[in-house]
Parts: C-alpha cells; structure tokens; sequence
C-alpha cells in the first residue's frame, strides 16, 4: 500500500512484517523513531507476538539480541554512530556466533566533536565485523532490504546491518510503498536456526577456538560471505519478482555503462547526483554513475564487470580514514586492479555538510578536467584550515582546534554576509 | 527426569571438611546429596580447574539445584572468566546444560535476551541463569547486570566471587577486599596491598535494585546454597545469589582448606550470609562458631604481609570491618535466640 510517511516510520513497519520476535532498543539520533515506532505496535498488539526490551545501553541492546537469537528468536535491533561504537563488542561476537540478527544503522558520524549528522563512520567503523552491510539509497529500498535483510541473515547465519543515511532518509517524509503481510509471508519463512540453546538438546555455544583452528573459522567465515554474493543477488531477483520491485542487489547502474567517467557512491546522495549527472550528458558528458549496495560483501567480480570501459573513475564517499584517505575508493582501487582506470577519492558530507547539485557539478568538472588530486576533499575550506595550522605553529596553546575552527567559520561567514 | 545421555559417566562424589555430618540429622528428603543415580552433573568432571576450586564446587551444585528445581528445563548464559574458560575449550565441554557464552561484561542482558525469547515463545517451563565471576559481575557486567535488575527479567544471576580477576592472573577487582594482595595491589608502601574503604558490595545494590530475591551463600555450606538457589528459582523475575567460592590459586592458600577458608570467612564476619526480598533485608544466618579475623586470613598467602611487624593496624582495621558486619547485619545470637 502507497504511503506517505517518515522514513524511520516505513522502516519501524518493513521489520514489523518480517515478524521479528524480540526486539531490544536503546535511542541514539536518528535511529530512534524506528524503535519508538517498532515500541507502540508491541505495546498496541499489532506486533505480536513479539518482545519489546528497553536495555540500558547499545551493548546491552545487542547483547539482548545475541541472547534472544541463540534461544531462536528472530531479533532486531538499530543504532546509530556513538552507539555503534558502544556495542563493538557484541557486533563482532554476533557474527563470530552466527546469530542472523538484523540492525538497522541509521548512519551518523561519530565524535569527537560530537556530531548528530550524517555520515558513514559508525558503519565504517564495522566493516570488518563480518556482518553483511546492505546501503540503501531511498526509504523504499530501506523497506525493501530490511525484509530482504531477515532473509538473507537466517540462510547465512550472519548478522545483517542495513544502513541508511541519517535524517535524510530516516527523518525525510516520502511515497512509500509498504508490501502486504501476505506477500511478505510468502517471501520470509519463519526462523529455523542452525543451532539453538534447548534444553532437549543441549549444546555449548561461544567456547574457545584455539590456534589450530581459528584460522579455518574465520576463513569460513569470508567463504560464506563472498558466497553471499551470489545469495544476495538471487533473493533481490525472487523479491522483485514478488513485489515488482528491484531493490536490492549488488550494485545499481545508473547510466554507467560505456562510460568513460563513472562516479561510485553509495546511499541516499545518488538521489542529487543523478540529476547533475543527466544534465552533464545532455550536455554531451560521456559520465554516469553507480552505487555500491552490498559494501560487505564487497563485489570484486560485478564492480570488475561494470567498470571494464571506464577510464576514470569518481569515488564519492561520507567517510574518511584517518590518516589513510577514502575507505570506499580504498576498495575500489582493489576491485578494479588490472583494469585501465585512474581512481580519484573524493571524500565529502562529512558530519551533515550539505552535499549540493552545485557543489557536486563543480567537482564533477574538475574530474572531468584531470584536476581531482588522489584524495579530494569535497567542499572543503582549505583557507579556513590554513589558518588554525597557523595557529597552531604561532603558540602552543592554541586550545580546542574544532572550537577554533568554528569561531573562525562564524567570523567568515559574518563577513560575508556584511 | 529425562535420560542423561549415554556417553555420560555416572560419577560419584565425596566431600569432606565440612559440617558434612550435619546431614546425617536431616531429613532424608532434606539433605544435600552428592552423588545420586540421578542427578544431573550439570558441570560433569574432566573440566580443567585448579584443585580446590572454589568456582567449580559452587558452580556444580548451584546449577544441579536450579536443574532440581526446574525440572531440567535450564539454559545458561557464562560470562568470561575462569568459568568459562576450565569448563568449556572447544571441542569439549563439562556442561550438558544449553550453554553460551558471548563476552565478558554482557551475560545478564544475554540472559535476558534469552528470556525474552523464551517467553515470547511461550515457554514459562525453560528458565534462564547468567553466572559470572565477581569481575564480571561487580565491574565490567555491572551496567548490563543493573539493567536485568531493572526491568526485573526473570533470570537468576549467580556471581561467584572469589574477589579478584583470577583468570587474567589475579588482578584486583571491586570486589577484592581490603589490605589483599593481587597482581595490581601489591604489599608495597604505607598501605600494602588493596587500599582501604574502596570496593562495593554488589548484593546490597542488588538489593537496592528492590528485586525479589538476593542471597549471598558459601560453598562450605552447600546445603543453604541449595535452598537459596531452589527458594531463586521458584520466584519470577529478577534474582541475585553472589556465591563466595575461595581460590586456592589466587589467594594463596592450600587446595584442601577452600572449605574451612570458606567456612572462616563467614564465621568470622567477613562475608556475611544473608537473603533480601524487595528491598529489604529477610534473613542473615548466625555466626554458629565464631572466630577471629586473623584466623582467617592466617590461611592465605594473600595476607601474609598484614602479619608482618609493624602492620598490626591493617589486621586491627580488618577486624574492624568483621565487627561492623556482625553489629550491622545482628550476625551473632544473642541470649535468648536459639
Ligand atoms: C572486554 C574484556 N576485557 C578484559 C577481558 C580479559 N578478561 C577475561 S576473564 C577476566 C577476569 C575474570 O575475572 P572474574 O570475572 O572475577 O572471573 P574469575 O576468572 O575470577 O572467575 C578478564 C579481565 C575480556 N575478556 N574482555
Ligand atoms: S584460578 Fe582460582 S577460580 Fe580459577 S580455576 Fe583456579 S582455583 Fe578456580
Ligand atoms: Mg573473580
């Protein structure tokens, strides 16, 4: 049925129709409406039967999840940013136990300075983990994957995070459509776990793995993800299939083919770029663009096939590795070795900096023109920089580099309105 | 009962050193029994504790009880600690109870997770225990521990304390008392080894937490550890038994005296036993012999230096801090009281 609801409120009814049955919440900016949501139809019975928990952090949350899930619950649970970082723990142990818990990241960045916006640190952050990292690009895809996410994490036996940019897709009002209980019953099966805490049958979970095997246990678990790949890709089909719709999958074209230059994002940003880029081919631009949806796992073999005519290509991305650059372009340059390509990093939106159809034609251009360094930083105020390197070399108590930072943007940006 | 499975021995067990012969004027129904044909060896032998584990006594007779009391129907969530780590490397196990363990600081709200779960499938007939060590329990596992407390879970956490970080190689806990030495409190300085009027007591937050049952038990009376864990599992929601389980590795004492230590600290006001129901204080067992501090800590290596001259005042402050137990918690029977 169409609707036009809050992103987070789609969402909250995606995982309601995928039937979890414990679902363990604690609030952090911009996650939180999907579980207040999730909170009133538990308590209204219209999510039943399912257990609400109310923890006392992020850890706990997930802590729950690894509980509720080893006992054959299915279990659901969503953070943002700090509260990411809070659970680290427990995300590694979920996946290293095989609980095929679904989390929802609505992705902000992560302090300090504390910072409520969006970026793509706190998933950035769990790459590694082994849990599958699904990135959506609009509130209808959020939909679609979380439902697709339970099922692809119950046949894995791997923990999904489904991530979705902060408040521009959590907070934004849309069309959406939202599958029927029938149909969604029709394409997730209930939960059958691969083992499960039972007194009839009673096993050890989470022993200790000495170095004789943990080698293999953790190369299974790589096997297993790279043989998501192909999971992925089928249960998108079988979804699209049932609904009518292609939302998931591996990567999404968007005019990319026979390009010569080709932007690689991920997320919501598409949305903007799309339109820049339609215009700069009118204009007789050969450029086009596409999104990485799987980022774990990462897909070698279909970014390989759809980049094999690029020459260049533009990597977009809300996240930065300190003092390495681009953690996206990082694996692009990877995926794409032996192909003929110049890979430019482009890092960008970082904490909520808006990410404008003007700004991104700028840099298009510049791309377009060789004037992209390896790492470009989108919009950024080199001038603005220049001066608290400045000051720092001038004395040494030269205090809090952000609260400068600030003050100097605020005198700037006075000027120039005067 | 359900059958045990084949492959497992029927062991039998013998205990001694403790008021063992009290037993014998029970009750037949009533008294503590170590080995019977069907009993449920819930923690089985060939695990890897030190002798006289402390840990590996109260775990094994905690969960037999609970296993009693519930008819079988237990699942555990283990925190990390000695108890994990002797009982469990895989491919073995000494449980032959459901069992998992997750992280250090996370078994109760794993615990409740599984109780979330349990309950939503509408099985009221399987209950839940986490279990940890005092590290686990009383620093680390303190936020997810206060949380289970809060939303009164029906889970029963059983800390056993035997007041350190024995697994990491004995390092002080919030639960290590005073003038001990550890690896990070050692007797060096003015005030040799864990400094005074730090720690917490983790059963009085849990009474705090107003929670329907706590109890504090010790495995030299195995017997009251059996009914506080019997009278926790025949209560819903929230339940905490803090078990004292000494460590003869960690404190420096002989693997044959874990009981009589046990016992001492107990009769000598150190660890006072007690139940609370809903915020309040139900019961405290008496002190049935009484002895002195120094009787205690005589049998550990781990307060040799408070014997030492010219540290007399450290043994005087232990002291002290027996006396206020026994005044604050009515630990001695007065005249009249029987
Ligand atoms: C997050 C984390 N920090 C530290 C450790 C290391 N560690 C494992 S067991 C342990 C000590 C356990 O002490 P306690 O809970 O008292 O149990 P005991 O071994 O004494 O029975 C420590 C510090 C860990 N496993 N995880
Ligand atoms: S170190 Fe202490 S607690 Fe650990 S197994 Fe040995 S005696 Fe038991
Ligand atoms: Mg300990």
């Amino acid at each position: 049925m169409l609707k036009q609801i809050e992103g987070s409120q789609a969402v909250a009814q995606a995982v309601a129709l995928s039937r979890p049955e414990v679902i363990s919440a604690y609030p952090i900016t911009p996650q939180t409406h999907i579980v207040e949501d999730l909170g009133m139809m538990v308590k209204s019975g219209e999510l039943s039967p399912c257990e609400f928990l109310l923890v006392e952090s992020e850890f706990g949350a997930l802590s729950a999840c690894i509980g509720s899930s080893a006992a054959g619950a299915r279990s659901y649970t969503a953070t943002s940013s700090q509260g990411m970082l809070f659970m680290m723990e427990a995300v590694y142990n979920a996946s290293g136990m095989g609980l095929p818990i679904v989390m929802t990241v609505g992705n902000r960045a992560i302090g300090a300075p504390i910072n409520i916006w969006n970026d793509w640190s706190d998933s950035m952050s769990a790459r590694d983990a082994g849990w599958i990292q699904l990135f959506v690009e609009t509130n209808q895809e959020a939909v679609d994957v979380h439902i697709q996410a339970f099922k692809l994490a119950e046949e894995l036996s791997m923990p999904v995070m489904v991530c979705m940019d902060g408040f521009i897709l959590t907070h934004s009002y849309s069309q959406v459509d939202i599958p029927s209980q029938e149909l969604v019953d029709r394409y997730l099966p209930p939960f059958q776990p691969r083992q499960v805490l039972d007194p009839s049958a009673p096993v050890s979970m989470g022993a200790m793995v000495g170095p004789e095997a943990f080698t293999e246990v953790r190369y299974l678990a790589h096997h297993k993800q790279r043989e998501a790949l192909k999971l992925i890709t089928e249960q998108s089909a079988e979804f699209a299939e049932l609904i009518g719709r292609d939302s998931g999958g591996l990567l999404k074209e968007y005019d990319s083919a026979g390009k010569e230059t080709v932007v690689v994002t991920m997320g919501s940003v598409i949305g903007t770029m799309k339109e820049v880029l339609a215009g700069m081919r009118e204009e007789g631009h050969s450029i086009g663009a596409l999104t990485v949806r799987s980022f774990r796992p990462f897909p070698i073999e279909a970014l390989q096939e759809a980049l094999k005519d690029a020459r260049r290509v533009i990597v977009f991305e809300k996240s930065l590795a300190v003092g390495m650059g681009g953690i996206l372009a990082n694996d692009i340059r990877m995926a794409t070795r032996g192909l003929n390509l110049e890979v430019h990093s482009v890092i960008g939106g970082l904490g909520g900096r808006p990410i404008t159809r003007a700004n991104l034609r700028r840099m298009f251009e510049k791309g377009l023109n060789d004037q992209l360094n390896r790492i470009h930083f989108h919009d950024m105020r080199m001038d603005v920089v220049n001066r608290e390197l400045e000051r720092e070399k001038a004395q040494r108590l030269s205090g809090s580099a952000a609260e400068n930072i600030l003050s100097d943007v605020g005198m700037v940006a006075a000027a120039k309105t005067i | 009962m359900p059958q045990l499975p084949e492959s497992k021995q029927k062991v039998k067990f013998y205990q001694t050193g403790t008021f063992t012969v009290g037993n014998r004027l029970l009750e037949q129904d009533q008294r503590t029994v170590q080995a019977t044909i069907d009993r449920s060896n819930s923690l089985d032998s060939g695990h890897r504790a030190c002798q006289g584990c402390g840990e590996a006594l109260g775990a094994r007779f905690a969960i037999d009880a609970a296993m009693r009391a519930t008819n079988n129907q237990l699942i555990a969530a283990n925190a990390t600690g000695c108890l994990e780590v002797f009982t469990t490397p895989y491919p073995e196990t000494a449980w032959s109870i459901p069992w998992i363990h997750s992280l250090f600081g996370n078994a109760a709200a794993v615990a409740s997770g599984i109780a979330a779960a349990l309950k939503v499938k509408g099985r009221n007939d399987v209950r839940v225990i986490a279990q940890g060590g005092d590290g686990g329990t009383t620093d680390i596992g303190f936020g997810c521990l206060s949380g289970t407390f809060d939303r009164n879970d029906d889970v029963l956490y059983i800390c056993y304390n035997n007041q350190a970080y024995m697994n990491t190689g004995v390092q002080r806990s919030s639960a290590t008392p005073a003038a001990a030495r550890t690896a990070t409190t050692q007797p060096v300085g003015d005030e040799p080894g864990n400094v005074f009027n730090t720690g917490k007591s983790v059963p009085l937050v849990a009474i705090a937490h107003q929670i329907p049952y706590v109890a504090t038990a010790s495995v030299h009376d195995l017997h009251d550890l059996e009914l506080k864990v019997t009278r926790a599992m025949q209560i819903r929601g929230a339940r905490y038994i803090e078990i004292f389980v000494p460590c003869p590795l960690g404190w420096g004492s002989l693997p044959g005296d874990t009981i009589k230590i046990a016992r001492y600290a107990v009769e000598c006001g150190m660890y006072p036993l007690l139940e609370g129901e809903y915020g309040e204080i139900t019961a405290v067992t008496k002190i049935r012999r009484r002895v002195s501090v120094a009787d205690y800590l005589k049998l550990q290596r781990r307060f040799a230096h408070v014997f030492k001259p010219g540290n007399a005042h450290q043994l005087e402050q232990l002291q002290a801090i027996a006396d206020r137990n026994i005044r604050r918690f009515d630990l001695i029977s007065r005249e009249g009281d029987i």
